[in-house]
C-alpha cells in the first residue's frame, strides 16, 4: 500500500525545543493559560472525560435490553440512564467536539492569526463548560433526572420529580460556553484573517466551523430562555407552558427544536471540514468544487433554521405546517448531498492512500450518507409517523452523530495529532481501531433500523420477547464499538511518549497550520504570514519543497 | 521562485521593535490598535445579537398568547401602573443618554465628565430598579404574582376605584389566562431587570477605574461596548414598555 507519509530522519529528528508546551510549565500556566492551542487541549482531555461517562452509560443501556424484561434497573433508573446519556453526549460531547478541541486548536493557525480574537472568553469557555458538566454530574449523583434530553413538557415542568432544575441550569451554562466560542470563531474568522487569506482562500474546515458557528451564536440564546421559562415554571409556576393555565406545550417543543434541530448541524457540520480536509490530503486534489462546498455549509446553516418543525408531526401541528416543514427538511438534503457528491469527485482520479484519518472519513461518508438518507424518510410526514418515536430514529440520528460526526472527529483527531503533540499515532494499530469502530458500530445500530420498521418503541426499559435476537446483535456490536473507542485512548497516550517524531508537515498537506513547527510555537508563526496560494494547492506546496531544497542545499 | 514564497515577509513591525511601536493595551495577537478595536466591536456587536435571540423567545410567546388571549392581555395590561412605566422609561432614556455622554468624554479625555456621567448612569439604573420593584410590589399585593398566590377574581368581578370607571368583567376562563400574561410580564422585565443588574455591576468597576484615571489614554473601548450594551438593555426596554403597559389603553 503506497503511502504519503515522510517522516523526518528518527535518528536525528527532535520535537523542537520552543513550542506552546514547553513554553511554560505548572498547573497554574494551564489553568490561566490565554493560548488557543492549550485550551484546545483542556477541552480535548475533558470531552473525553464526558465522552468516556456518556459511553459507558450507553453500555448500561445496551445491557439492559440484552433481554426483552427490565431485570437489570427498574424502569425509572433506566430512564435516567438514557437521559443522562443524552444529556452529556449531546451538549458536553457532540456540541464541543470538533469545534472545541480541533477547531480552536487549527482555526487561528489556518487563517494565519496568532490567536483567537479573545483568549480569555476562550478560557472562561472552557470554565463555563466544566461548570456546566460539573452540574450535569451533580444532578446525575443526587438523584439524576428522568425527562429525556429533551425535556419534554409538561412531564419536565409538572410531573418529574427528579433534577429538572439543576440539569436546565447546567445546560444553560453549557450553552454559554458554546455561544462564545462561537461568537470567537466567526469575529476570528472575519477580522484576523492573513494578509491575502481572501474568503475563498480558506481551507472548507473554517468554512464550516464559520456555519456551525453561526448556528451556535443565533441558536444556543433561544434555548437558554426556553430553559430559563422551565426552570421558572417548576420553581416559582409561571404558567407559560403550563395548560392548565393557558399556556401550550407545543410552545416549548417550537422553541426547544429552533435550537436543537439546528444543533445537529452544530455538531455535523465542523465534522464535515475535518472529512474536506482529510479528503483532500490523502487524494492528493484540491477539493472538487470548492465554491459549492464552501456556500453549501453556509446553505445547511440557514435551511437550518427552518426546519425544526418535522420534530413535531405527531404533536398536533396542523396539517399545512407539516406540508411546508416537510418539504423544507428536503431541501436540507441538496446541500448535504452537494458535500458527499463533491467528496467522492475528489476521490475520482485522485491518489488515494489510506492512513488512519482517511480510513474514518470513509467510515463518515458511507455512514452519513445512510444516516441523511434515513433522514429523508423521516422527514416526509407519511413515513414520520409510523416511524417516530422508534428505534428507527435512534439508529438514524446515531447514524448521523455517531457514524458521521464521532468518525469525524477521530479522523481529524487523528490527522491533527501529529501536529498537537509533534509525534505520530501507531498507523496499523489505528488502522485497525478504524475497522473495528466501523465493524460495531453497523452491528450496533443496524439492527435498530429494523427493530423500529418492526415497531419496537424507544426509551423503555422492557420490549416483546420477538425483538430479542435484534437487540442481542446490538448488544453485541455495541461491546466491539467500546474496543473501537478504547482503542485510540490508549495508542493514542501511548504516542504521547514513544510515537515517532512527526515533522512540520508530516501529510504533505496544504493548510498553513502544516507549514509551521510541530509542535507549534505559542505565537504560531514566528512571521506573519503573507497569502498567495489558494487552498489545496499542491502544486504551490512542490514548489515550496524544490525552493526549500535549492536553498538549503 | 521568489513570488511562490508565501510564508516569507513579516507585517508584523510591532513586535520587531518591542513594545515601543504600538500602545501598551495592544494585546500580543493583534497586528494593529484599528484591527483591535473593529474585532472587540464586532464582538460586542454579535454578542447583542445572541442577546436579541434570547429576548426574542419570549417575544415570540408573547406574540401568540396575546393574539389567542387578547382579552386577558388587555384587562391584566390596564392594572399595570402606567405612571410608574411612563416615569421609568424616560429615566432609562436619560441613562442611555449619560451614558452617551460618558462615551463622547472618554474620547475626549475628560476625566471628570467621565466619572461623572458614570456616577449618573448608575444613579439611574438604581432608580430605575427601585421604581420596579414598587411596581412588583403592587403586584404582589394584587395577588398577581403567578403561582400558587396567583388569583384572577378581580378580572371576573372588577371593582371601580379612584374615579375610573370599572373594566369589563372577564368570563372566568379568559380570566384565567391573564397569569400566562404576568407570567410573561414578570419573565421578560425580570430578564431585563436582570441584565439592568448585571450593567450596573460592570458600570461600579469602570467607575472605580475611572475615577482612578483610567479610559484617558485612548483605550476606551471598554467603555465603548459597554455603552452598547446599556443602549441595548434600553432598547429591550423601548419594546417592552408599549407591549406590557399600553395595550389598547387609550382607545
Amino acid at each position: 500500500m503506497s503511502t504519503i507519509v515522510s517522516l523526518p530522519d528518527q535518528a536525528t529528528a527532535r520535537i523542537p525545543k520552543r513550542n506552546y508546551l514547553s513554553n511554560e510549565n505548572g498547573l497554574l500556566s494551564w489553568l490561566l493559560t490565554g493560548d488557543h492551542k492549550r485550551i484546545a487541549i483542556l477541552y480535548l482531555i475533558s470531552i473525553t472525560f464526558f465522552f468516556a461517562i456518556g459511553g459507558t452509560l450507553a453500555g448500561l443501556i445496551r445491557l439492559e435490553l440484552l433481554t426483552p424484561q427490565s431485570d437489570l434497573f427498574a424502569a425509572d433508573t433506566y430512564n435516567k440512564i438514557f437521559t443522562m446519556h443524552g444529556v452529556i453526549m449531546v451538549f458536553l460531547f457532540l456540541v464541543p467536539s470538533v469545534p472545541a478541541t480541533i477547531g480552536n486548536f487549527v482555526i487561528p493557525i489556518m487563517v494565519g492569526a496568532k490567536d483567537l480574537a479573545f483568549p480569555k472568553i476562550n478560557l472562561l469557555s472552557w470554565y463555563l463548560y466544566l461548570a456546566g458538566g460539573a452540574m450535569t454530574l451533580w444532578a446525575m449523583i443526587s438523584g439524576g433526572v428522568d425527562t429525556g434530553w429533551t425535556f419534554t413538557t409538561p412531564l419536565s415542568t409538572h410531573f418529574s420529580n427528579t433534577n429538572v432544575v439543576t440539569t436546565g441550569l447546567a445546560i444553560f451554562v453549557a450553552g454559554f460556553s458554546s455561544i462564545f466560542t462561537g461568537l470567537n470563531f466567526i469575529v476570528t474568522i472575519h477580522r484576523m484573517r492573513a494578509p491575502g487569506m481572501t474568503w475563498f482562500k480558506l481551507p472548507l474546515f473554517v468554512w464550516s466551523n464559520y456555519a456551525g458557528s453561526i448556528l451556535m451564536v443565533l441558536g444556543t440564546p433561544v434555548l437558554a430562555i426556553t430553559l430559563v421559562l422551565v426552570v421558572l415554571e417548576r420553581t416559582i409556576g409561571i404558567g407559560v407552558f403550563d395548560p392548565a393555565k393557558g399556556g401550550d406545550p407545543i410552545l416549548f417543543q417550537h422553541l426547544f427544536w429552533f435550537y436543537s434541530h439546528p444543533a445537529v448541524y452544530i455538531m455535523i457540520l465542523p465534522g464535515m471540514g475535518v472529512i474536506s480536509e482529510v479528503v483532500s490530503t490523502f487524494s492528493r486534489k484540491r477539493v472538487f468544487g470548492y465554491t459549492a462546498v464552501a456556500f453549501s455549509s453556509v446553505a445547511i446553516a440557514v435551511f437550518g433554521f427552518f426546519v425544526w418543525a418535522h420534530h413535531m408531526f405527531i404533536m398536533g401541528v396542523s396539517n399545512y405546517a407539516v406540508l411546508v416543514f416537510s418539504l423544507l427538511t428536503m431541501l436540507v438534503a441538496v446541500p448535504s448531498a452537494i458535500k458527499i457528491f463533491n467528496w467522492a469527485f475528489t476521490l475520482y482520479k485522485g491518489s488515494i492512500t489510506f492512513e488512519t484519518p482517511m480510513l474514518y472519513a470513509f467510515g463518515f461518508m458511507g455512514l452519513f450518507t445512510i444516516g441523511g438518507l434515513t433522514g429523508v424518510f423521516l422527514g416526509s410526514s407519511g413515513t414520520d409517523i409510523h416511524l417516530t418515536e422508534t428505534y428507527f430514529i435512534v439508529a438514524h440520528f446515531h447514524f448521523v452523530m455517531v457514524g458521521g460526526m464521532l468518525m469525524a472527529f477521530l479522523s481529524g483527531i487523528h490527522f491533527w495529532w501529529p501536529k498537537m503533540t509533534g509525534r505520530m499515532y501507531p498507523e496499523k494499530i489505528s488502522q485497525l481501531a478504524a475497522v473495528v469502530t466501523f465493524i460495531g458500530f453497523n452491528f450496533t445500530f443496524f439492527p435498530q433500523f429494523l427493530l423500529g420498521m418492526l415497531g419496537m418503541p424507544r426509551r423503555y426499559a422492557a420490549y416483546p420477547p420477538e425483538f430479542q435476537v435484534l437487540n442481542v446483535f446490538s448488544t453485541a456490536g455495541a461491546s466491539i464499538l467500546g474496543i473501537g473507542y478504547l482503542l485510540p485512548i490508549l495508542y493514542l497516550i501511548w504516542s504521547l511518549k514513544y510515537g515517532k517524531i512527526a515533522g512540520n508537515n508530516p501529510w504533505q498537506a496544504t493548510g498553513l497550520e502544516w507549514q509551521i513547527q510541530s509542535p507549534p510555537l505559542t505565537e504560531n508563526f514566528v512571521e506573519i504570514p503573507i497569502v498567495t496560494q489558494e487552498a489545496y494547492d499542491y502544486e504551490w506546496l512542490e514548489r515550496q519543497k524544490e525552493h526549500e531544497v535549492t536553498h538549503v542545499g | 521562485m521568489s513570488d511562490s514564497q508565501a510564508v516569507a515577509t513579516t507585517v508584523d513591525a510591532g513586535h520587531a521593535g518591542g513594545h515601543a511601536a504600538h500602545p501598551p493595551y495592544q494585546r500580543h495577537h493583534f497586528v494593529s490598535m484599528e484591527q483591535q478595536n473593529e474585532t472587540t466591536n464586532f464582538g460586542m456587536w454579535l454578542f447583542l445579537l445572541t442577546e436579541i435571540m434570547f429576548f426574542g423567545g419570549m417575544f415570540t410567546a408573547y406574540l401568540i398568547y396575546r393574539n389567542w388571549y387578547y382579552p386577558a392581555f388587555v384587562a391584566a395590561s390596564h392594572t399595570l401602573n402606567i405612571i410608574e412605566g411612563t416615569a421609568n422609561t424616560g429615566v432609562l432614556i436619560t441613562s442611555s443618554f449619560t451614558m452617551a455622554l460618558g462615551v463622547w468624554c472618554a474620547e475626549t479625555k475628560r476625566r471628570k465628565g467621565l466619572v461623572w456621567s458614570l456616577i449618573a448612569t448608575f444613579i439611574l439604573g438604581l432608580v430605575f430598579l427601585g421604581i420596579k420593584a414598587d411596581e412588583y410590589h403592587e403586584k404582589w399585593v394584587l395577588h398577581h404574582v403567578p403561582g400558587t398566590y396567583f388569583s384572577a377574581q378581580a378580572f371576573v368581578h372588577p371593582t371601580a376605584e379612584d374615579g375610573k370607571p370599572a373594566e369589563k368583567p372577564l368570563a372566568p376562563d379568559m380570566a384565567a389566562h391573564t397569569e400566562v400574561y404576568f407570567s410573561l410580564y414578570f419573565a421578560m422585565t425580570g430578564m431585563h431587570a436582570l441584565h439592568m443588574i448585571i450593567g450596573i455591576g460592570i458600570l461600579s468597576f469602570m467607575l472605580f477605574r475611572a475615577t482612578r484615571g483610567a479610559y484617558m489614554d485612548g483605550n476606551i473601548a471598554f467603555v465603548e461596548n459597554f455603552g452598547l450594551y446599556w443602549h441595548f438593555v434600553d432598547i429591550i426596554w423601548i419594546f417592552l414598555f408599549p407591549l406590557l403597559y399600553l395595550i389598547s389603553r387609550y382607545s
